[in-house]
């Protein structure tokens, strides 16, 4: 019977079932970082209990490393604890740890695909919701708690129930200026931030056929966002010249053996799928949010949402809310907002193809006066081969920081934060409530190239008129 | 380890209207920079609850008459956002013991169960049913009751839904499932010796 993905990774992984009807599912790959992994050594130390798979367990540290300073102790004592901490538990239990010193640490969901860890037809689980984002190499990758990390470092092993499948068909062509991220800030603002619960979303059609890996992980990595634990992409060649060559990546004969096996684990044609949605290419433009919830996305030309045109009492409420967080006016146009930040970088566009793009538009250019604008790569790897392109100048002289590796302003754990209610185009992929170290911070998603037109601007803008894009 | 058999959850309750209630909202990064998970419940819904100054916000939790609540009631896909445990680790901490919503995120969701925390879903009707017989009472004690399936406070007895794998393992006590994944570990390497990329 033809299969998808999914269900021939999980039956792959499935050990056996469960008193309360869970499946126990071994996780061939842990990815773990310093924020959600120190409680889990604990629980293992207090239990009495040691790492299952060392060798299938990876460290690094990316939420709260300062992106300014690579000297330790960190001028954060909390920051440099946490850092301490994980070192300990990695010596101790002899996990690979990418630490700052390998020129190999950054972002967790970077790190894993640039060492050739994260590949076809794995299980992979991090104390991380964007997990997701492994999934563009069609692996079945997601979030877990803390107390689950304690069970798969000492079980290699979680307890989960399965998920359905939604299929999700992107055909046509993208235009000119439309990128990943705006494919996914439209699939999420189409299907809802709880749409995708109890889903794993699978991501086809002829757009993600083109996409490099890149962009593929762009994608999955928001799926989480929309609700779906799980986001995966059929590999397919693309996947296989990505990985070819990487230090984790298999070598020689048991490369063409993996590739085989590859081949065969992605969905079978004519698979059942619980459900399946298309979309048109040509209709998504460049996206961007105004509220609260990545949800709360419109095109670059339309207009801030109306409560009054709300056609449920609910829809008010929350636009009430988000209108209220993020002082926008109903019924204004988008564009001309007013910027004070500027953010590139995370672990949704912190990639060389990101910066690469946006350096590519960016010569010449300058960051409009009082806007303080930031260039954060995702790894020290993505640094160092931006670096060798020069690509770091074309930022500099702009009047971008250029920083180290972390996920800096993505979320409140280092010294990037927003200051009082500060308006931020950025590239991440969460706009919540104070989410970026301000409690009254305001962040509008977009695209990286959206981000340095706002930055250029001074005020949030289309990229594909201030680039001349067409 | 035995653990405790949860079959019914019975306190005080607060209703934290809202939809999408993310977990940066239950518990903000900055109070994450721990390696314990101790003192966590002071921190819960901090930014909305909090001034920059430490002087409170309106809010149901800095409601008097809603001191020492157990039972949670809320909106639709609460928890959404990151995976962190520390947003039910929080809640538990500051005292709650079960929440009922219109519906939960999916990660929130396996993370509560872990902790014990019965996770009950109702209707958007009922949630405001029982919601408006707390605020006429809030002295009165609600129950989630887990083998009825039902929710009750006062004269109000509402249907509630708790996914049939979370109402067996809280019912039955292994809520925690470490003990039966270590049972299962010959069965995990044998799994793994089948799969190419594990069995080096
Ligand atoms: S970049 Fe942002 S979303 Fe990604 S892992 Fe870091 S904090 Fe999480």
């Amino acid at each position: 019977m033809p299969e998808s993905l999914f269900r021939k990774v999980w039956n792959a992984h499935a050990v056996r079932k469960l008193a309360n009807g869970q499946t126990q599912l071994l996780i061939g790959t842990h990815l773990i970082h310093e924020v959600t992994s120190p409680q889990a050594f604990g629980m293992l130390r207090d239990l009495g209990l040691k790492v299952q798979m060392p060798h299938r367990t990876f460290a690094t540290v990316d939420h709260i490393v300062p992106t300014d300073q690579f000297a330790e102790p960190y001028r954060d004592p909390l920051a440099q604890a946490m850092m301490e901490e994980l070192r300990r538990n990695c010596a101790e239990f002899g996990i690979t740890f990418f630490d700052r010193g390998t020129g190999k640490q950054g972002i967790v969901h970077i790190v894993g695909p640039e060492q050739g860890i994260t590949q076809p037809g794995t299980t992979i689980a991090c104390g991380d919701s964007h997990t997701s984002t492994h999934g563009a190499f069609g692996a079945i990758a997601f979030g877990i708690g803390t107390t689950q990390i304690r069970d798969v470092l000492a079980t290699q092993t979680i307890a989960l129930g399965p998920l359905k499948v939604r299929r999700i068909e992107v055909n046509g062509k993208l235009r000119p200026g439309v990128y990943a991220k705006d494919v996914i800030l439209h699939i999420i603002r189409t299907l809802g931030v709880n749409g995708g619960t109890g889903f794993a979303y699978e991501y086809a059609g002829e757009v993600f056929d083109r996409f490099s890996m890149e962009e593929r992980m762009t994608v999955c990595n928001m799926s989480i966002e929309g609700g779906a634990r799980v986001g995966y992409v059929n590999p397919d060649e693309t996947t296989f010249a990505y990985l070819k060559g990487r230090p984790y990546a298999p070598k020689d004969a048991e490369w063409d053996a993996a590739v085989e096996s590859w081949r065969a684990i992605a969905s079978d044609p004519g698979c059942s799928y619980d459900d399946v949605v298309r979309i048109d290419a040509s209709t998504i433009a460049p996206t961007v949010t105004w509220g609260i919830n990545p949800g709360q996305g419109i095109s670059i030309d339309e207009t801030i949402p109306d409560p009054k045109a709300a056609r449920a009492a609910d829809e008010r409420a929350s636009i009430d809310e988000a209108l209220a967080y993020m002082k926008l006016d109903p019924g204004a146009p988008i564009k001309g907002t007013k910027i004070d930040v500027a953010f590139l970088g995370s672990c949704t566009n912190g990639r060389l193809s990101d910066f690469k793009e946006v350096a590519g538009y960016l010569k010449g250019r300058r960051v409009s006066p009082g806007v303080k604008a930031i260039a954060v790569p995702g790894s020290q790897i993505v640094a160092l081969q931006c670096e060798k392109l020069g690509i770091d100048k074309v930022f500099a002289d702009a009047g971008f920081e250029w920083r180290a590796a972390g996920c800096s302003m993505c979320l409140a754990m280092n010294p990037d934060k927003l200051v009082g209610d500060q308006l931020c185009a950025s590239s991440s992929n969460r706009n919540f409530k104070g989410r970026q170290g301000s409690p009254t911070g305001r962040t509008l998603l977009m695209s990286p190239l959206m981000v340095a037109a706002a930055a250029v601007t001074g005020n949030v803008a289309d990229a594909r008129e201030v680039f001349a894009i067409n | 380890m035995a653990l405790a058999k949860i079959t019914s959850i019975t306190g005080r309750a607060v209703h934290v209207p809202g939809n999408d209630i993310d977990t940066d909202r239950i518990i903000p990064a900055r109070f994450m920079k721990c390696v314990t998970f101790d003192g966590l419940g002071e921190y819960l819904f901090y930014d909305v609850r909090k001034n920059d100054d430490g002087s409170e916000k309106e809010h149901p939790l800095n409601d008097p008459r809603y001191r020492g609540a157990t039972v949670l009631l809320t909106g639709l896909n609460f928890g959404c956002g990151s995976s962190r445990e520390h947003a039910p680790q929080a809640i538990q901490k500051h005292g709650f013991k079960a929440i009922i919503a219109e519906g939960f995120a999916e990660i929130f969701f396996g993370n509560c169960t872990t902790l014990g925390i019965p996770c009950a879903e109702a209707s958007r009707e009922d949630i405001a049913r029982l919601a408006a017989a707390v605020a006429a009472d809030p002295a009165s004690e609600l129950t989630l009751d887990l083998v009825a399936q039902e929710a009750r406070v006062g004269a109000v007895r509402v249907p509630v839904k708790i996914r049939d794998s979370a109402r067996d393992a809280l019912v039955n006590g292994r809520w925690d499932a470490i003990g039966e994944l270590i049972e299962g570990l010959p069965d995990m390497r044998a799994a793994a010796g089948r799969l190419p990329y594990l069995a080096a």
